[in-house]
């Protein structure tokens, strides 16, 4: 058996914060990504220019430098705004930015940008046909989106969500720079502490693969499953 | 108009970050992000060809540890990728004591090694899925030319398996520039660890994050627009006349 | 006004695209019964005339009225639009379209498209729906395919589906656009043996169609089209046994 050095305890609870970090960034970025694609096939010349803008400046910055400029940025931000409040009004009121929702804001807010473009392509994917029959059958606007356009983009979608979701799960490791103690963050710290990397490293990057694996299963098997009926364009 | 020219002689003479000394950094931060990103696409390019030659091979024993390197290197991330190398490389028996130990102590070269590896197991992926997408006719119009493997390799599938590569490439070549900012996690005076260190010293995240974002954005359209004239020069044959 | 509202009547419907006017003043009224045929060269404007009848086309001017009752317009930035979308929605749950392209639902099996708009649309419940459903499949004969995936059956199955989902709205009147023209010729007699049946229970249809032998035999009325102008209409011994222009001549010839 691997001796941890006492250190395995905490290695497990950070890949416990990997994944929940992974699992709600990726939710924030599916809102974001519906909101961005809706943005982008809308009428609206004005939202369609902020969603380019958007996922155009994501596209352009690394992902630790917009991190740290929210993590950083956004707690000076705070410390305005709590120092004015203590001065006008008195109130003693001191927040830190907490890094995991830092995390999470941010990772969403990225891949918010990819998912977008992901959404798009796959609605814009959708049989043109099959949304007519909706409308000639009466349906609302409403009731087309929810039961016809939406699951027939998801299937879509599948695909570039699965590569998008691998990529989100590579870059949550870029917390353990700002501080969160996520697993990538705890082999660090034991490395230097004991001078055995190896022992640390290794299984953590065993464990991604073992997530990376069986997320591909699962997106295999969801594709398998959605895809019935779905071969005949 | 006068009213302008004040108001920015102001700007600047009351301006305490943007130094000549903090450009100055963020100028070396530059350099050093440059080599780290040439040297490593270059390297990692080189390396990239045999490997996806062997990948696309039908011999099982060249073909399986390629694609274990690949999937190992793509499943994990840079960083962890980074801090093994850049811990673990002291613990390597004998190398303290050869010549090459004067340049590992650096951060720069483990960083090298770690961004290498990385960019030439996405790299051969990418050339692998070229070379298989290379139509059946044009191969088989090779052999009946008579045509050896390597010759066919070499004349008809690299040249036309490279062209089709390329945009996949100039995602990969700004992945490479955007992944690059983790170097300064191991210390090193690259751009963003430039605009830490900026940060810290004046404790100004918005100047310090917004000035580096806008290099990279600007470095990232570079890459663009270099990719775009390529393939409009060498993917012209693919568009309908 | 007769004591029974029509099912659906159109005046002087007017639609362009750009600078092409394609439809220039076409109208048509439907009694209950009645099967009327619309004949024509491609980009007579058939079809556009078609769309116009449930507004997946919005024509430019003309009125609509279905079961006696009027859609309103109103114009606005993009052109002119209904009025009421509601009003849209309640119209088209009266009117069913049969498509070209059959249009099934790719992510429901066959059971599921047909009750999809019975129980959202019209707010049937789930079983009635499903126990319709079940006997419709059996009148176009594909009781065995119920569970199947539109892309796991041939184009004759899916077009013979899609008439049951029409069904299904219990509709006032069947919009059929250019139903076998997707088809291989093999599967376009089943096709049209459903329709034929359906015209002989009394349905009332307005049909897209080149199948001359189904027009001649089926319809009551015959509308031969061109360039967005009506150029012959009447009963099918009429217009397709002694047609008077030159133009209805040239079109029929070909196929005799």
């Amino acid at each position: 058996m691997l001796d941890l050095h006492g250190y395995g305890p905490r290695l497990l609870e950070g890949a416990g914060v990997t994944i929940q970090l992974a699992v709600l960034s990726l939710a924030l970025a599916i809102v974001l990504g519906l909101l961005t694609a809706s943005a982008k096939m809308s009428r609206s010349w004005l939202l369609h220019r902020v969603a380019t803008l958007y996922t155009t400046l994501i596209r352009g910055v690394p992902d630790l430098v917009l991190m740290m400029l929210l993590f950083f940025g956004g707690q000076m931000a705070l410390n305005l705004v709590t120092d004015a409040l203590y001065d006008r009004f008195g109130v003693d009121w001191y927040v830190n930015l907490n890094a995991f929702a830092a995390g999470v804001l941010t990772i969403g807010f990225i891949f918010g940008a990819y998912m977008g473009e992901t959404f798009r392509g796959a609605f814009m994917a959708v049989d043109h046909g099959q949304i007519e029959a909706g409308k000639a059958y009466g349906m609302s606007p409403w009731l087309v989106f929810r039961r016809i356009r939406f699951p027939l983009m998801m299937r879509h979608a599948l695909p570039g969500l699965s590569n998008n979701w691998m990529v989100l799960l590579k870059t949550t490791a870029l917390v353990s720079v700002i501080g969160l103690s996520d697993m990538v963050r705890i082999a660090a710290e034991a490395s230097r502490a004991t001078h055995e990397p190896f022992t640390f490293l290794i299984p953590v990057a065993l464990i991604y693969l073992l997530i990376a694996s069986v997320s591909e299963w699962v997106f295999l098997r969801l594709q398998k499953r959605y895809s019935v009926g779905f071969g005949g364009h | 108009m006068q009213d302008i020219t004040l108001w920015f002689q102001d700007l600047l003479a009351g301006n305490l970050i943007f130094t000549p000394q903090t450009l100055g950094y963020y100028w070396e931060g530059l350099v050093t992000t440059t080599q780290l990103v040439f040297l490593s696409l270059v390297i990692g390019l080189v390396m990239a060809v045999p490997l996806a030659i062997g990948r696309s091979s039908g011999r099982r024993w060249i073909s399986l540890p390629i694609y274990a390197y690949t999937y190992v290197f793509r499943g994990t991330p840079l960083l962890i990728q980074l801090y093994i190398i850049y811990y673990g490389v002291v613990f390597f028996d004998g190398i303290q004591e050869t010549f090459l130990w004067p340049m590992l102590r650096e951060a720069f070269y483990p960083a090298l090694i770690a961004f290498t590896l990385n960019t030439a197991a996405y790299t051969t992926e990418i050339f692998r899925g070229a070379i298989k997408a290379t139509a059946k006719g044009e191969i088989e119009a090779a052999r009946a030319y008579g045509m050896s493997q390597g010759l066919m390799m070499r004349r008809i599938i690299l040249p036309s398996a490279f062209r089709r590569a390329l945009p996949a490439y100039g995602n990969e070549v700004i992945f490479m520039l955007h992944a690059s900012a983790i170097a300064s996690v191991v210390t090193l005076m690259d751009l963003t660890g430039a605009a830490r260190f900026v940060y810290a010293r004046f404790y100004a995240p918005f100047e310090a994050f917004l000035f580096v974002a806008a290099i990279y954005l600007c470095l990232t359209f570079a890459i663009l627009y270099l990719f775009r004239w390529l393939e409009k020069r060498l993917l012209a044959h693919l568009k309908p006349a | 006004m007769a004591a029974t509202p029509l099912p659906l009547e159109v005046r002087n419907i007017k639609k362009r695209f750009g600078d092409t006017e394609v439809l220039k003043g076409l109208s048509l009224k439907a009694h209950k019964g009645d099967v009327i045929t619309l004949i024509g060269a491609s980009g007579s404007g058939k079809s556009t005339f078609l769309r116009c009848m449930n507004l997946l086309e919005q024509p430019d001017e003309g009125d609509l009225i279905v079961h006696g009752e009027e859609i309103r317009f109103k114009q606005t930035r993009h052109g002119r639009e209904p009025a009421d979308w509601k009003q849209v929605v309640r119209m088209r749950a009266r009117l069913s379209m049969v498509f070209q392209g059959f249009n099934l639902w790719s992510h429901m099996t066959l059971l599921e498209n047909i009750i999809e708009a019975p129980v959202h649309v019209l707010g049937k419940p789930k079983k009635e729906a499903i126990e319709q459903a079940r006997a419709l499949l059996e009148r176009v004969g594909l009781s065995e395919r119920a569970d199947a995936y539109p892309a796991q059956m041939s184009g004759g199955q899916q077009q013979r589906g899609a008439i049951a989902r029409a069904l299904a709205m219990d509709p006032e009147v069947m919009l059929f656009d250019e139903p076998t023209s997707a088809l291989d010729p093999e599967l376009v007699g089943d096709v049209l043996k459903v329709m034929r049946d359906l015209a002989a229970e009394g349905r009332t249809m307005v049909v897209v169609t080149h199948e001359m032998g189904f027009a001649r035999d089926v319809s009551s009325q015959v509308i031969y089209l061109h360039q967005g102008l009506v150029e012959e209409a009447g009963p099918p011994d009429q217009v397709l046994g002694n047609p008077q222009s030159p133009r209805l001549k040239q079109f029929l010839a070909p196929k005799y």
